[in-house]
């Protein structure tokens, strides 16, 4: 969830009252965003920089606020007090325009064929006769550093480009060239470098180091200049100090380049739809033609609204409530969202901004009214339906399991499922023929590597982390393995275990393990199968390495193995540490469903 | 201890009373003064006597002062080290005479002017000294004590430590005999069948408060999977069902698709997500459903505009550990669509789910998921939040409020906030919302149908209601046994813990 750092005093200016911190918060919780602290920008550097150095830094107290994923229009101090005004009936929703360039002569951006490769997309517009302060410059920068961090995803989908429009001439040209043929002074820099010296030059900051792999290796890349061959930027990497925005700076060209269109259009849309408002004529742009490679000419930025058809009774049904038409279109305005009577006694006609590009479907619309309205002032009622409750019979099984394996004295316990290589083959002696195990292909922790075949090693992880507890140690897990199989959608399944292990210091206990075998199948009603009829269950030695030889057997039911039981090998217990004689059983309990 | 018991009994007797425990001898030994106390309880259970404690102090040579009386202090050993006349000695040859006390003695005996330097190293400088340290802590050791001074001189030096010993004034009870009867400890069945029972002493029991019985040992559950015992009870008694959530390997099309989680979701980010090497993908979700779940992404339907992007296949296959369980949701409201004709359902799930974060005090890269999921035609938003409060209720928790929220495949979406009474304010506790139609469409589900579903963190609350800071002190191997074994029972509907 973004966190937006809005100065208090501004924001009440902006709100035309002061709020108490409770008040505040219950403003916040009722429209859905959340304030988070109260803290200033000393305090926080403080944090990461130590207070002495942080000395200097200012005190004004400032809102942590958080907002949700999908509102960009509230990634800034403008936007959050904005909408809260609205919400709060100080100011009717604005409405965005274009306007035309001063004597009809509107910019035009040039795009070049071989940006097609790079970064397909471009759109632009113009902000005129802008008035910057310190705060609503630091604003406009934070805007952009908050859009680029969630929507753009680290500048992957869209970058911004912001100019002085004064310093620069268009008509631009959006084009991508060998990098080394780029040459420009980066923003805030005295040398002019080259594509490829600047690649090099950024690698060590911090924070633009991470953009440059996203155009490191191509072979050319996108840069925008304007008729006398002056860079503006250079995406998704930095912009030219030529051309950079100063407080002085009253008219500003922006330019947000992209992979994905409809990003890139509600990320122009929400840079001038926020800052237009210290434009001379507020809530105006100018627009900028984009020529495509396919000669065709578009203008951006398309503030228009957009229409959606909804009605009284949808919404109420919805939410369950039965709110009058008028009341509907009055909710509606407090979110930001120009609502009016439709076509017949029922309609709602409503008219979404440029600025809530969250609105996909009329449910979200029902939404804006339920929160207006207030989700706590909703009549509480429940789901008519009967319905009989019942347990997934395999968890009713284990639970069942369970208890029988806690009453004979065994304590539960419950490992992690996922687990390291080593620990679940070579620890346990058993060699990946890779047709059992799911691998995990990024792991941030790399003792998770794959998800286990076998309770066994979390059983002896766990002894390790116990062993100065009194012995015998007595414990058990009745949980899933999962195991490789291409027959199922997904190709992997589940597979519910029981496994028991016991460990002392005298006496392995391996007769207690298979007496415990006996008690679960007697608790299963399985009849012992002595006679070699299929029948019921018994075990048979085997030759399985993870126990100790002579000390091993398979575990059969109805002629099918099970699983298996033993003492554990010597070498085992080393693997993990375990500094006792340790015995074991694990089977599935699935064919007992 | 009856030697001593009898001891005590036949001095009284004689004697009427005993002034201080410490002065008995029983073979002409001292009595071990713990012994006694311990039959002085016993016999004051009985009332036979009562007794008052006897504190006394003495002093103690340390394990130094008993080297400077064996071998003399420091500096006359230094002294003694040192042959006579003017030549004296060197330096280490002295040094390896006297051994470790070379250091302080060499000092000492300096300043008290009885050494001097000499060509060799040191020389005496008188011809006899007299070693006071020594004579004093043997008068101490023989039971003197000398004057404050010298004795806190002495235990700053550690020669001397001052010990506490108690004995005790004994004097009859009102029981007092010297022919005490043999008590018994526990009746028997031998005395049951005999009728001994009747004429026999029993031994008090000790009620005393901080006295335990025998505690029993047997099998115990895991504390988790007691909370999670009471959570599918209430689902159970609410009549809900509970879902086949034994699917840890998810693709991203149950995952994210069917949910309508757009493709450029940061949770699709392998940072967030563990995906899979092997088997890495599988594309056997039903052609169909996913040509519509693709449409609704890229173009939109169902009254909605969509996410206006491209939709590739490429990122649907991809299989992951699902990372929560309302993958398993989907599918079974995809089932549910696929029945012949609809009906309404309440499903439920707590089962593992999993996050690739590194771990720390409040984070696993697996934990436990609880899910409902309740089905039916025109269900509303005051239906949510009327189940929700008679959910919360069987928690214990009356107090609830809902703030909306985002989720991109629920609309409306609201945390479910508590009221904590210990932390005096709302904390939050869950998500909640009604599955949205770009989900619930194109399943196949009428448009009438409505979905509601919340869902919460199973770790957390149990943590706060067995006390816990640390979520690996509650699930994984690094689990302490013992605490598994002391867990009380888990009622949800009674606070503990944290809670209070």
């Amino acid at each position: 969830m973004p966190t937006v750092n809005v100065d208090k005093e501004i924001l009440f200016k902006g709100l035309g009252r002061v709020f108490t911190l409770e008040e505040f918060e219950d403003l916040c919780f009722d429209f859905g965003i959340e304030l988070e602290e109260e803290t200033s920008e000393r305090e926080m550097a403080a944090k990461e920089i130590g207070a002495e150095k942080a000395k200097e830094l200012s005190n004004r107290l400032i809102y942590r606020i958080d907002i949700p994923a999908n509102r960009y229009d509230l990634l800034c101090a403008e936007g959050i007090i904005r909408a809260l005004s609205i919400f709060l009936e100080n100011q009717k929703p604005p409405v965005y325009k274009t306007v035309p360039a001063p004597a009809g002569k509107h910019q035009k951006l040039i795009v070049k064929p071989e940006t097609g490769a790079i970064r397909k997309f471009v759109v632009a517009a113009v902000l005129r006769n802008m008035v910057f302060t310190q705060d609503n410059y630091n604003s406009f920068i934070d805007l952009q550093d908050k859009l680029h961090a969630n929507i753009c995803r680290r500048r992957t989908l869209v970058a911004i480009g912001t100019h002085d429009l004064d310093t620069i001439e268009g008509p631009f040209t959006y084009e991508a060239l060998v990098p080394k043929d780029i040459n420009f002074i980066p923003l805030n820099q005295t040398q002019s470098m080259n594509g490829e010296e600047l690649m090099n030059f950024y690698e060590a900051d911090r924070k633009l180091s991470k953009f440059l792999p996203i155009i490191r290796d191509a072979p050319r890349y996108p840069v925008i200049y304007d008729s006398k061959r002056r860079v503006l930027s250079l995406p998704p990497i930095i912009n030219s100090d030529h051309s950079k925005i100063k407080l002085t700076t009253k008219n500003v060209f922006i330019e947000c380049t992209a992979t994905d269109l409809t990003k890139a259009k509600i990320v122009l849309n929400t840079v001038v739809t926020m800052f237009s408002e210290y434009c001379k004529e507020k809530f105006t742009v100018e627009p900028v033609e984009v020529v495509q490679t396919d000669g065709k000419s578009v203008m951006y930025p398309d503030l228009s609204m957009r229409h959606m058809e909804t009605s009284a009774p949808y919404i109420n049904k919805l939410i369950g409530t039965d709110i009058p038409r008028d009341k509907i279109v009055t909710l509606l305005t407090r979110m930001g969202v120009t609502a009016s009577k439709g076509a017949d006694d029922k309609a709602i006609s409503v008219q979404i901004p440029p600025t809530r590009s969250d609105i996909l479907h009329p449910v979200d619309v029902m939404e804006d009214v339920a929160i207006a309205y207030g989700f706590n002032n909703i009549t509480k009622t429940v789901p008519k339906a009967s319905t009989a409750g019942a347990m997934f019979p395999l968890n009713k099984l284990s639970d069942k399991v369970r208890r029988e394996l806690a009453l004979s004295g065994y304590t539960e316990v419950l490992p992690l499922i996922l687990c390291s290589h080593d620990e679940n083959f070579k620890f346990i002696k058993k060699v990946d023929d890779n047709t059992t195990a799911v691998k995990l292909s990024n792991p941030a922790t790399i003792e998770y590597q794959v998800v286990r075949t076998s309770l066994l090693p979390g059983l002896l992880k766990t002894i390790y982390s116990n062993k100065k507890l009194p012995l015998p140690l007595k414990i058990f897990e009745v949980s899933d393995i999962v195991l490789k199989d291409d027959s199922v959608e997904r190709r992997a399944k589940n597979v519910r275990h029981m496994a028991i292990l016991y460990a002392n210091m005298k006496g392995s206990g391996f007769e207690l393990i298979h007496g415990m075998l006996d008690r679960i199948m007697l608790m299963l009603n399985v009849p012992m199968d002595v006679t070699g009829s299929g029948n019921g269950y018994y075990i048979k030695e085997s030759n399985n390495e993870t126990f100790f030889p002579g000390r091993r057997a398979d575990i059969f039911l109805n002629g099918q193995k099970i699983g298996h039981l033993g003492i554990v090998h010597p070498e085992v217990c080393q693997n993990f540490e375990v500094p006792f004689a340790t015995s074991a059983l694990e089977m599935t309990i699935e064919p007992f469903v | 201890m009856s030697a001593i018991q009898d001891l005590i009994l036949t001095t009284i007797d004689a004697h009427g009373a005993i002034e201080d425990t410490a002065a008995l001898r029983l073979n002409g030994q001292p009595v071990d003064q713990l012994q006694v106390i311990g039959v002085l309880n016993s016999l004051t259970a009985r009332e036979v006597v009562s007794f008052t404690i006897l504190d006394a102090e003495y002093w103690l040579l340390s394990e130094e002062g008993n080297k400077v009386v064996e071998h003399g202090s420091p500096e006359v050993m230094v002294f003694n080290a040192i042959p006579e006349g003017e030549d004296g000695i060197s330096i280490p040859e002295l040094q390896k005479l006297v051994g470790e006390s070379y250091k302080f003695g060499q000092g000492a005996a300096f300043k008290n002017k009885w050494i001097k330097k000499s060509a060799a190293g040191f020389a005496r400088a008188t011809d006899s000294v007299v070693d006071s340290t020594r004579n004093e802590l043997i008068a101490i050791r023989d039971g003197k004590v000398l004057a404050d001074k010298i004795m806190t001189d002495y235990k700053k030096k550690k020669l001397i430590d001052k010990k506490k010993t108690s004995s005790y004034n004994v004097v009859k009870g009102p029981k007092f005999t010297t022919t005490l009867a043999k008590e018994e400890t526990d009746i028997s069945q031998e005395m049951i069948l005999s009728g001994e029972w009747k004429t026999a002493q029993f031994k008090k029991y000790n009620f005393a408060p901080g006295v335990t019985g025998v505690v029993p040992r047997g099998g115990y559950l895991h504390p988790l999977m007691k909370v999670r015992e009471e959570f599918r009870q209430i689902f159970l008694e609410l009549g809900f069902t509970e879902m086949p959530t034994n699917k840890f390997v998810d693709s991203s099309f149950w995952n994210f698709d069917a949910l309508f989680q757009p493709q450029q979701h940061p949770a699709r980010d392998a940072h967030d997500t563990f995906f899979l090497k092997d088997p890495a993908t599988d594309r056997k979700y039903p052609r169909d459903y996913l040509e519509r779940v693709k449409k609704v992404h890229s173009e939109g339907g169902y009254g909605s505009i969509g996410y206006v992007m491209d939709w590739k296949e490429e990122e649907a296959e991809k299989l992951l550990l699902r990372t929560h369980t309302t993958a398993i949701s989907s599918n079974m409201l995809y089932q549910l669509a696929q029945e012949k004709e609809f009906r309404p359902v309440k499903y439920f799930s707590i089962d593992r789910v999993f996050r690739n974060e590194t771990t720390d005090a409040t984070h696993l890269a697996e934990f436990h998921q609880l899910e409902g999921v309740v089905a039916d035609r025109g269900l509303t938003l005051g239906d949510l939040i009327g189940t929700l409060h008679s959910f919360f209720q069987k928690l214990g928790i009356p107090k609830i409020k809902f703030k909306p929220a985002f989720n991109p495949y629920t609309e409306p979406s609201m945390e479910i906030f508590s009221w904590h009474d210990g932390l005096g304010k709302w904390v939050e506790i869950g998500n909640s919302g009604m599955f949205r139609p770009e989900m619930l469409r194109p399943m196949g589900l009428p448009e009438d149908v409505s979905v509601i579903a919340w869902g919460l963190g199973v770790e957390r609350p149990t943590m706060i209601k067995y006390g816990y800071d640390d979520i690996r002190e509650l699930l994984g191997h690094k689990v302490n046994i013992d605490m598994v074994q002391k867990n009380p029972i888990c009622r949800l509907d009674k606070k503990m813990g944290r809670e209070l």
